[in-house]
């Protein structure tokens, strides 16, 4: 996959989240690329204008070489080919962790109740949820909400899959099973963008980072030189702070 | 108390007249029934119309609500029905008074749906775009089934001012529960006597009703 985007701004009233952020990802294919950085840089928006939740009010983005639409129709249609996954999860409380599956499989997808109730239930074993397919999401440890959500965004075989820092509201035993998937995941192929704060997988994991603050993309680079030899001042002193106490 | 009070109970009086009251009951169950139907249409269409992308729109609902809620029900009833509903040669002053009172209603009916409606999060919002579904779906899928727990207990409490507010009815020559006791209480010159199996005759169906709301909020509970 390659990315693009070009003077991209998004702002919330006063606030500018994304502040005129261009980079590129090419010239090669990467499979994962992680987007990092302090809170409040502009990672999540910069994820949501990439999985068209988003349109920026200023600028482009490219995705493999397509313009990304800004029109709601658009946007739409492409928010159907991606899978998104949430630092709070996002599941629906009052639908059952198998229906949370099957509704959009049915409704947007347009599968059969049998097709639809059967992927789910192959993603549901695959992610280490069986016998948990009737629970609410309430009755879920996070960890487990976490993992239905990711069978939520995989089983309508999404091109893209977006998470937005998935394992902030967990605790380290939950991360672990959560970062686990994402690994395994990312090694059978599927692209994934991964806005995240956990520094030691993304350098395992990603092929690409795009670091951010206030609102800008300060680098963009392969990963083994990201953490190598970043080369704003900010990343550096990111990087020396994350892995202070680790 | 009934024994301080020194009156002279007529039951005999107030007998003769059941089957009268037994119809009045029908009339006001009947009644009731179809304008809680029309409230409920009505309000939910009116939250929609609150919640429009048209300013038009918008405004147009939100100003009926406000109208509405702000001004009695008697007004509206003999307003309705003597000038609107007269000018439009609406005749049926039964059809007229259920949509009355239905529209009545309707106007908090819509603000109990909306704060419902509004107090679902962004986060499930935003999951619903994300998963693909339009505005349409989202209403469907996400926003009323988790709204309609939150509004049960506003609604039934309204429905059940509703069923109330019937009485009202008589204004515009409406037999309906109350009225049959009046006539009742006034024939048979038992000025109090019809008003204690009034005031039974409304328990019945308002007490099993708010009963049902409970049991209702109780399947549809689920921790958020």
């Amino acid at each position: 996959m390659k990315l693009e985007a070009r003077s991209l701004v998004k702002r919330y009233g006063s606030h500018v989240a994304l502040d005129g952020a261009s980079f590129s990802t090419g010239p090669d294919d990467a499979r994962v690329i992680a987007l990092l950085g302090p809170s409040g840089g502009g990672k999540s928006t910069l994820l949501r204008v990439l999985g068209c939740l988003l349109v920026p009010d200023e600028g482009h983005v490219c995705v493999d070489g397509r313009d990304l639409p800004h029109d709601e129709v658009g946007a739409q249609a492409e928010r159907r080919g991606n899978g998104f996954v949430f630092q709070g999860y996002n599941l629906f409380p009052h639908l059952t962790t198998l229906q949370n599956i099957t509704l959009p499989l049915q409704e947007v997808h347009g599968m059969s109740a049998l097709q639809a109730e059967q992927r789910a239930i192959e993603w549901l074993h695959r992610l280490g949820l069986e016998g948990h397919e009737h629970k609410r999401p309430s009755q879920l440890s996070g960890g487990q909400q976490q993992r239905a959500a990711i069978a939520r965004a995989l089983a309508p075989r999404p091109r893209l899959l977006l998470l937005d820092e998935p394992t902030s509201a967990l605790d380290p035993v939950m991360t672990g099973e959560v970062l686990d998937v994402i690994r395994e995941l990312a090694e059978e192929g599927q692209s994934i963008v991964l806005a995240t704060h956990e520094i030691s997988f993304a350098r395992k994991v990603a092929d690409q980072v795009v670091f951010l603050a206030a609102g800008k993309a300060l680098e963009c680079s392969p990963v083994s030189r990201f953490f190598q030899q970043p080369e704003s001042n900010l990343a550096r002193q990111y990087l020396e702070g994350l892995s202070r106490y680790r | 108390m009934f024994l301080a009070v020194d009156y002279r109970w007529n039951w005999a009086g107030v007998w003769r007249y059941r089957g009268q009251f037994a119809l009045g009951w029908l009339t006001t169950l009947g009644l009731s029934l179809a304008a809680m139907v029309v409230s409920v249409a009505a309000g939910f269409l009116l939250m929609l119309g609150c919640r429009g992308r048209w300013m038009p729109v918008r405004l147009i609902c939100a100003g009926m609500v406000e109208l509405v809620r702000g001004s009695p029900l008697l007004v509206q009833l003999l307003i309705g029905y003597y000038i609107i509903a007269e000018a439009l040669h609406a005749g049926f002053p039964m059809l007229v008074g259920i949509v009355l009172l239905g529209s009545f209603h309707a106007a908090y009916l819509a603000e109990i749906f909306r704060g419902a409606v509004e107090s679902i999060g962004a986060s499930q919002l935003e999951a619903a775009r994300a998963v693909g579904f339009d505005r349409m779906q989202t209403y469907r899928f996400v926003i009323v089934p988790q709204a309609m727990r939150r509004a049960l207990p506003g609604t039934t409490g309204q429905l059940v001012s509703l069923l109330k507010d019937s009485s009202l009815l008589s204004v515009i020559g409406i037999e309906e529960l109350v009225q049959k006791v009046r006539v009742m209480n006034a024939a048979s010159y038992a000025p109090l006597e019809g008003y204690l199996p009034l005031a039974a005759a409304y328990l019945i169906v308002t007490l099993p009703l708010a009963r049902l709301a409970r049991g209702l909020e109780r399947r549809f509970a689920y921790e958020t």
